[in-house]
């Protein structure tokens, strides 16, 4: 795939050109702030000078073909890289101004404030209630048992998977469907009630309906939520974002106004993207 | 000839070559299960005279004046201890015998019955002094070993002399001789006469030192597992500690014991012989073991449940003791309990420790002094007496019972934790 690029590349005008991000990459008012951002894994470097805001109460889409670093990117904003070890990062990353790569930051509190939702779903394997409790509990969030299924209760119902279990609190995750445990992992997260909601591939073990579902959902959660979703989809990227991030080979090419971006993408990768000449 | 035909002809031979594969395959399986099935025929036949014993009727003399006690007072305990009780069996015997008269003779009538029914009777009689001027009492004593051995396997053997085959057969004519069940093998400690000894003491000794063993090495091992897999940086420190932990699982076990020898009884002044050295050296041994098992247990839990804890904002520490560790647990457990298993059958080490003695008493906790199964197979299969052999059979069987036992709760605990994943 990657050689066909190559190939490609000198017949394409502006394809190497990763001088600068085009498009309306920074914004006013951002709830994430990233600013000439490096990623490495060891010596390998993943995320090239990357400068990206994220609105509030949006959702933005990470597109770009498979290993062009989106995951990595992703994984950048809740920290979820430290666990690599030799997983570097530089540039300067904010979450409402607070620098997340702080010392003083405390990567379990951003976590807190900056949930995530993964490509496979992930339950744990205990009870559908216990599933949702988990993380009140560990952050001590509700005072009282009451408190406790108040929150597990609204939690489900935002994910839209209450009416589906509410007779069966106490039936393990994992005996659901693949799309009921997806949105299970959502509700999971907004129970921690985050500000913000990474998503990474959320949709892409699942059918084409159950996709619809977590799709609706992505559109409904944006009222509370700032939500970065990651799909190889542009058929999702168009239906649930506001913006739309281009990335290439680690390099972030181009960012815009979904609409624009579909409809009339500036740069030639891009371009090239969308229209499925590769990816 | 075209390709079909090209492949066709190779077939034959391919599948031919597979079918000898399997066959090997299924000698290879048959020729280990013949030779567990001899094993087990082998010591079976052998143990089984240990589960049964010989006894002999006697009626022992309880008056007064057989008893060497006046009529006026009520006997003390004093006077109970010194009742001959050897007498009394002697007596009851002559009661059966009236006809042998020759000393030469006599010595062989006495020997019919285990020097351990003297001890019975006294007990007997400590427990119902009421009985004392009464009728006679007739009580099923124990026979000697090598009648026992006679009798049970109905073989001559030079231990037992003409006369003895002949009182035999009148004891036999007259009902005074029968086999039950031993349950003194289980009752009972070591002792010098195989009829008197049992293996209380020994699985009573294993039970104090796999307790030592798995209260020290299941938390050590499972917290340095923990450790190395998940908070360990990567450096050569912890290469060095992973290979010399691998290495450590590969230490000759006799090597333990002397390391057990030199460490805990001699710099640290613990009591020889006891479980709780015994345990220690064992925790050494199995350590490795449930160290590589745990490790290779949480290794393989799915990064994507410990993904899914630290995106919640679970720390390393919750995400581990949460979710990582029980996953983790039917492996661990596995580990563990294999690792105890190898060490209810260790030896060597025990012996260099000092768990190797006679004793007589069932330990009463982790100081005491004591020995444990294996070390009593090897004790009594040193004893030249035949009884032995059976006890040492016999022994070895409760030993399996127990190793079988303990893999069986290993493979059920595996299947039912992965149930309920
Ligand atoms: N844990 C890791 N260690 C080393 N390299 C990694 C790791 N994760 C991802 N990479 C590399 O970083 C690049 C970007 O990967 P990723 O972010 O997963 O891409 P995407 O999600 O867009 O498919 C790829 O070249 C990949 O091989
Ligand atoms: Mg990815």
């Amino acid at each position: 795939m990657q050689q066909g690029l190559t190939s490609e590349a000198g017949s394409v005008a502006g394809l190497n050109n990763f001088e600068a991000t085009i498009g309306e990459n920074l914004i006013d008012d951002a709830k994430i702030s990233v600013r000439h951002a490096d990623v490495f894994y060891g010596e390998k470097q993943a995320i090239f000078d990357t400068s990206l805001d994220i609105g509030r109460n949006q959702v933005i889409a990470l597109i770009g073909p498979s290993g062009c670093g989106k995951s990595t990117f992703l994984r950048t904003l809740n920290r979820m890289n430290d666990t690599i070890a030799d997983c570097r990062v530089s540039g300067s990353l904010t979450l409402d101004g607070e620098d997340i790569y702080d010392k003083k930051m405390d990567p379990v509190l951003l976590r807190a404030r900056v949930g995530m939702v993964f490509q496979k779903p992930n339950p744990f394997p205990k009870s559908i209630y216990d599933n949702v409790a988990y993380g009140p509990r560990i952050h001590g969030l509700a005072r009282s048992n009451a408190e406790l299924d108040e929150i597990v209760i609204t939690s489900l119902e935002k994910a839209g998977l209450f009416e589906e279990v509410k007779d069966r609190l106490t039936a393990p995750g994992t005996s659901l469907s693949g799309g009921q445990q997806q949105r299970l992992c959502i509700a999971r997260t907004i129970a921690v009630s985050p500000e913000v909601i990474l998503m990474d591939e959320p949709a892409s073990a699942l059918d084409p309906i159950a996709t619809a579902i977590i799709e609706e959902l992505i559109d409904e959660l944006r009222e509370n939520f700032t939500i970065a979703i990651v799909t190889h989809s542009m058929q999702q990227a168009a239906r649930v974002s506001q913006r739309t991030a281009y990335f290439h080979l680690g390099h972030l090419v181009e960012v815009g106004e979904t609409s624009r971006i579909f409809t009339n993408p500036r740069h030639q990768m891009t371009e090239n993207y969308i229209t499925g000449k590769f990816g | 000839m075209n390709n079909t035909e090209i492949v066709k002809q190779g077939l034959k031979k391919r599948y031919a070559r597979e079918k000898r594969f399997q066959l090997y395959g299924k000698l290879a399986v048959l020729s280990g299960f013949v030779f567990l099935v001899i094993l087990l025929f082998d010591i079976t036949s052998k143990a089984w005279p240990a589960f049964s014993v010989t006894e002999i009727l006697l009626e022992i003399p309880v008056d007064h004046e057989s008893l060497g006690l006046s009529k006026d007072s009520e006997p003390n305990e004093e006077a109970l201890s010194g009742i001959n009780y050897a007498g009394l069996v002697k007596q009851a015997i002559r009661n059966v015998f009236p006809e042998v008269t020759k000393r030469q003779q006599k010595k062989l009538l006495y020997r019919l019955v285990s020097s351990g029914a003297e001890f019975e009777i006294k007990q007997m009689m400590g427990e119902n002094t009421d009985l004392i001027g009464g009728e006679p009492v007739s009580v099923w004593v124990k026979a000697d070993d090598d009648i026992d051995t006679y009798y049970k396997l109905e073989t001559v053997t030079s231990r037992v002399k003409g006369e003895q085959v002949r009182f035999i057969e009148k004891l036999k004519a007259e009902g005074r001789i029968q086999t039950s069940f031993n349950i003194d093998f289980f009752t009972t400690s070591d002792s010098r006469e195989p009829e008197q000894a049992g293996i209380r003491g020994a699985l009573v000794g294993s039970f104090w030192t796999l307790l030592v063993t798995l209260l020290v090495s299941l938390p050590v091992g499972i917290a340095a597992a923990i450790y190395l897999e998940e908070f360990a940086p990567q450096n050569k420190i912890t290469d060095f500690v992973e290979i010399n932990i691998n290495n450590l699982a590969a230490v000759p076990s006799i090597v333990f014991g002397l390391l057990g020898l030199a460490v805990f009884i001699s710099f640290f002044g613990l009591p020889r012989s006891a479980p709780l050295v015994g345990g220690l050296v064992l925790s050494l041994m199995t350590l490795p073991t449930i160290i590589i098992s745990s490790r290779a247990a949480i290794k393989s839990v799915p990064p994507s449940l410990k993904e899914a804890a630290l995106g919640l904002g679970a720390s390393h520490m919750q995400t581990v003791f949460h979710h990582v560790l029980p996953q983790a647990m039917p492996g661990v457990l596995t580990g563990a309990i294999i690792g105890m298993a190898q060490a209810l059958g260790e030896t060597a080490p025990l012996l260099m420790i000092g768990m190797v003695a006679f004793i007589v008493d069932v330990p009463g906790g982790i100081f005491d002094s004591a020995t444990v199964l294996p070390v009593q197979i090897f004790l009594w299969s040193d004893s030249p007496e035949r009884a032995f052999t059976a006890l040492t059979a016999a022994t070895i069987l409760v030993l399996l019972a127990f190793l079988t036992l303990m893999n069986a709760l290993a493979i059920f605990l595996r299947n039912y934790f992965e149930k309920k994943r």
